[in-house]
């Protein structure tokens, strides 16, 4: 734990690029939300509505883990174990013949707790102690459940199959898009809770930490306690998630529901869309699922996977050209366009900050 | 004397086997500029830290308007009014200017459009309104300096520290600092502010407390301070 | 009791493997202050390596140990120079997520050429030999493994602390600046560093070929208890993850007699334990 120096010294600034974009505006919020409704109306086959269902719940997750890492910069690998919490509290509910939209719902205090339960002391550790911490953490629970009589085990547990309505959140597995449409209402309301916290105060001081924690400390910040209250959001979302995904393939076990696998993609999923952006888990969870989707069909039967080849490579690629991720990407390409079509407002989007900064004190 | 702001009694902290200070007190009387002048390695920057409730002292207590504020964590430190600036310049450098003055005067001002007006007026006050909307990791050293006294500003403290900001400027960048000091202090916020260099804060200060090897050597108006031979024996054994 | 002994007994020998992981891991660790998560991997890519040197070349393991070093070591250096020595300097999230990516890339690849089925050699000459002293056995492969393991971890201990070369790379970890100033080139240390931890982890792969099977995933469990080992031992402590890696070796052995499937998770729970409570290790000075 030396000092840190010249060739260490970290610019954050490179971490979410231009500010003043984090935050979606009501019109990009408004277009996204258009082409994800519209969506299984123009791809209508029920593959392609299988790839949304899934880009979307795990888009809620990644959303979830963007928060904690991306946001409030605590990069936590072991976030399946609230993608877990929610999915086999949800399992054991349904499975005693609760609703699944209550089981769903009281898992997300459950999960909140839990990652603020975990939080409490790992949150003393930083930058990768503290990911590592979050692996432990995970990969005991998982060699808990999978050991441990009473939650299935490694075997797993599998849902009842009951009569199709919303109310018991089942559908034809013939046309998904009931399937599809849910999980578009989960992903809003998993976005606008993660927008409701970032806006005010909470967002300016997770930031803060995650640029400097002895500076945030210095303005008064209870750093402790804001990283947990990140944490407990971060856990309930991606608990929502995991709630949802089990009562839409109607079956968890450790690998599926807490292994660290999945934690890897929630990660995988926000960094290659761009870590710290809001929309970016979501971009990074439709780029693999499609991609996993397309390479299974592709190379299904020789055991052979190139998907998670090409993640490792994407990832690789990513973090170092540009660690903002495919958005930042598409913001550099878009930028001299948007500059050359609407002059003014192009300009203002990218600030030029080496300009401002030769202004003389 | 009665009504210090901050009292600093007999305040010791040890690392290891190496006392950075060893029972020093003295006290800040409300809306005075305070030198911490000494040369380096003087404890300078650990006095401070406690205060700030950065580093735990590890004997001695301290007590910040009428409170003993002796071990607190830093952001409590910072709600009961004590702001602080940091030598090494650590701006929240993935957000603009405003953005870093806003989440500032959110300590005191729990919504969005209050603690925007708070950082506004602070801009004003610190002259950071050329670069309201950089990002603050694009600044210069001079701009950072200023933003990290416009931050504390925000936070409205009693007291402000104020850790080597005029050093590493420019003679014109280091005038209009010090215009900055002495307006933020006209303002009603007591000043505590750490040196390097003697003659940077000699015109500034009311008074001056003078470490060597993590204890108070001197104390007085900056004139007494400048005569005082066991100051002057102790920055020309350091060859200053 | 029998029992406890031979546990203990089998538990130092692997922990003497732990130890040669974990050396590469806390020198990079201490040196860069970065986290190389791709650490199983490269070990994983020594076994394959040591694999295929006995199925192409009808190479036993002992006789591929240079060969897997040295290709590991080539792809340590390929691994800094590709992408790690990229994101120094940048944001921490990077630094952070690189290591990661290549993780996923390497066992991603592996399992894309080889497969993921488990490839062993059949016969290695180690498993030969046995010794019986008193009521414990003790296996060729696992002396085999132990004693090379133990050699390795010396040499590299050896080189960090007694060469000039050595020095230069630990003057580059304490402080870049000034070792450029007396004109050490870090980021040559850091790639240094690289190869040395690809030597370490090629030699440990092919030491594990003696009584173990290759396969994408056969690093992760090494690498995960290399990680509790450098806790142990101190971050960035070579000699402490050398004396750690025997110690968690001892204790798995012996929590594995009592519950084989919790081995892991407890020694994650030591890990977590001794991260949060004692933060510069059980051996750690500092």
């Amino acid at each position: 734990m030396s000092a840190p120096t010249v060739l260490r010294r970290p610019s954050p600034a490179r971490l979410s690029g231009p500010t003043g974009r984090r935050l979606p505006s009501w019109g990009t919020a408004a277009l996204i939300l258009a082409a994800l409704a519209a969506y299984p109306l123009v791809f209508a086959d029920s593959a392609a509505h299988n790839i949304g269902i899934l880009a979307l719940t795990f888009g809620i997750a990644a959303t979830g883990w963007n928060l904690l890492g991306g946001y409030a910069g605590q990069v936590s690998f072991g976030h399946a174990l609230y993608f877990g919490t929610g999915a086999y509290t949800t399992a054991a509910l349904v499975r005693q013949g609760w609703s699944p939209w209550l089981a769903i719902a009281l898992s997300l205090p459950l999960a909140a707790l839990l990652a603020a339960a975990v939080g409490w002391p790992c949150f003393r550790l930083r930058h990768h102690y503290y990911s590592i911490a979050t692996i432990a953490v995970a990969e005991i629970v998982f060699i808990l459940v999978t050991n441990l009589p009473g939650l299935g085990q490694a075997n797993g547990w599998e849902l009842p199959v009951v009569e199709q309505s919303l109310a018991n959140l089942q559908f034809s597995l013939l046309d998904k898009r009931p399937y599809y449409y849910v999980a578009l209402g989960f992903f809003c309301l998993a976005a606008l809770a993660v927008w409701l916290f970032l806006r005010g105060r909470a967002g300016n001081y997770v930031r803060a930490i995650r640029d400097d924690q002895e500076a945030a400390a210095a303005v008064g910040i209870d750093v402790h306690r804001y990283k947990l209250a990140a944490a407990a959001l971060s856990g309930a979302v991606t608990a929502l998630a995991g709630g949802y995904y089990v009562m839409y393939v109607l079956f968890v076990d450790p690998p599926s529901g807490l292994g660290l696998d999945l934690s890897v993609s929630f990660t995988l999923m926000a960094v290659l869309g761009g870590v710290g952006r809001f929309w970016g888990p979501l971009l990074g969870a439709w780029v693999l699922v499609f991609v996993q989707d397309v390479t299974r069909q592709e190379f299904s039967g020789s055991g052979r996977s190139v998907d998670l080849l090409l993640y490792g490579a994407l990832i690789v690629l990513v973090s170092i050209t540009e660690p903002g991720g495919l958005l930042a990407i598409g913001q550099r390409l878009w930028a001299p366009v948007a500059r050359r079509l609407g002059g003014g407002r192009g300009g203002k989007a990218a600030p030029e900050p080496a300009g401002s900064a030769e202004v003389k004190p | 004397m009665t009504g210090a702001l901050l009292r600093i009694d007999n305040l010791s902290c040890r690392f290891g086997g190496l006392w950075a200070n060893r029972d020093v007190s003295f006290e800040v009387e409300p809306g005075a500029i305070v030198g911490l002048i000494g040369p380096n390695g003087a404890g300078k920057s650990t006095l401070f830290s406690m205060v700030a409730g950065a580093q735990r002292p590890t004997s001695g207590r301290l007590e910040f308007d009428g409170r003993d504020v002796t071990g607190w964590a830093p952001h409590r430190a910072a709600r009961a009014g004590v702001g602080r600036t940091f030598q090494l310049m650590r701006v929240f450098g993935s957000m603009t200017v405003r953005e870093n003055l806003t989440t500032a005067a959110f300590g005191r001002h729990s919504r969005l459009r209050d603690a925007r007006r708070r950082a506004d007026e602070v801009a004003e006050l610190a002259g950071l309104g050329p670069v309201l909307d950089s990002p603050a990791a694009s600044l210069t050293a001079a701009w950072k300096k200023r933003l990290e006294m416009g931050r504390a500003l925000a936070t409205e403290p009693k007291l402000l520290l104020l850790d080597e900001v005029l050093s590493g400027l420019t003679p014109t960048e280091a005038r209009e600092a010090v215009e900055i000091v002495r307006t933020i202090n006209r303002g009603g916020v007591t000043i505590l502010m750490v040196e390097h260099v003697m003659e940077v804060i000699m015109p500034l200060c009311h008074r001056v407390v003078v470490l060597h090897y993590g204890q108070k050597i001197s104390e007085g108006t900056p004139e007494q301070v400048a005569h005082d031979p066991t100051v002057v024996e102790a920055y020309l054994g350091k060859a200053l | 009791m029998t029992d406890l002994l031979q546990s203990v007994v089998n538990g130092l020998l692997i922990g003497a493997v732990f130890a040669l992981v974990a050396v590469g891991l806390t020198l990079i660790y201490g040196v860069m202050d970065v986290v190389n998560f791709a650490h199983g991997e490269m070990v994983m890519l020594g076994m394959y390596t040591s694999f295929f040197a006995w199925s192409l070349l009808g190479l036993d393991p002992l006789l591929s140990i240079p060969l897997a070093g040295v290709s590991i070591a080539l792809t340590g250096a390929l691994m800094y120079f590709g992408a790690v020595g990229r994101v120094l300097g940048k944001s921490p999230l990077a630094q952070v997520i690189v290591t990661f990516g290549l993780q996923v890339f390497l066992r991603g690849l592996a399992q894309f050429l080889w497969t993921p089925n488990t490839r062993t050699v059949p016969r290695p000459w180690a498993a030969g030999l046995r010794w019986e002293i008193g009521p414990v056995v003790i296996g060729g492969p696992q002396v085999i493994m132990a004693v090379g393991a133990l050699l390795a971890t010396g040499a590299v201990a050896y080189f960090m602390n007694r060469t000039r070369l050595g020095g230069a790379v630990r003057a580059a970890g304490e402080d870049p600046a000034a070792a450029s100033l007396m004109g050490i080139d870090p980021r040559k240390m850091y790639a240094l560093c690289w190869v040395i931890a690809g030597l370490a982890t090629g030699v440990a792969g092919a030491l594990l070929m003696n009584s173990y099977s290759a396969s994408p995933t056969a690093g992760v469990s090494f690498v995960l208890m290399a990680f509790v080992v450098v806790a142990f031992g101190g971050f960035g402590s070579i000699t402490g993850a050398a004396l750690a890696g025997l110690l968690v070796g001892v204790a798995q052995g012996v929590v594995g007699l009592y519950a084989p499937s919790y081995t892991l998770a407890a020694a994650l729970a030591l890990y977590l334990v001794v991260v949060l409570v004692r933060p510069q290790g059980l051996l750690g000075t500092r």
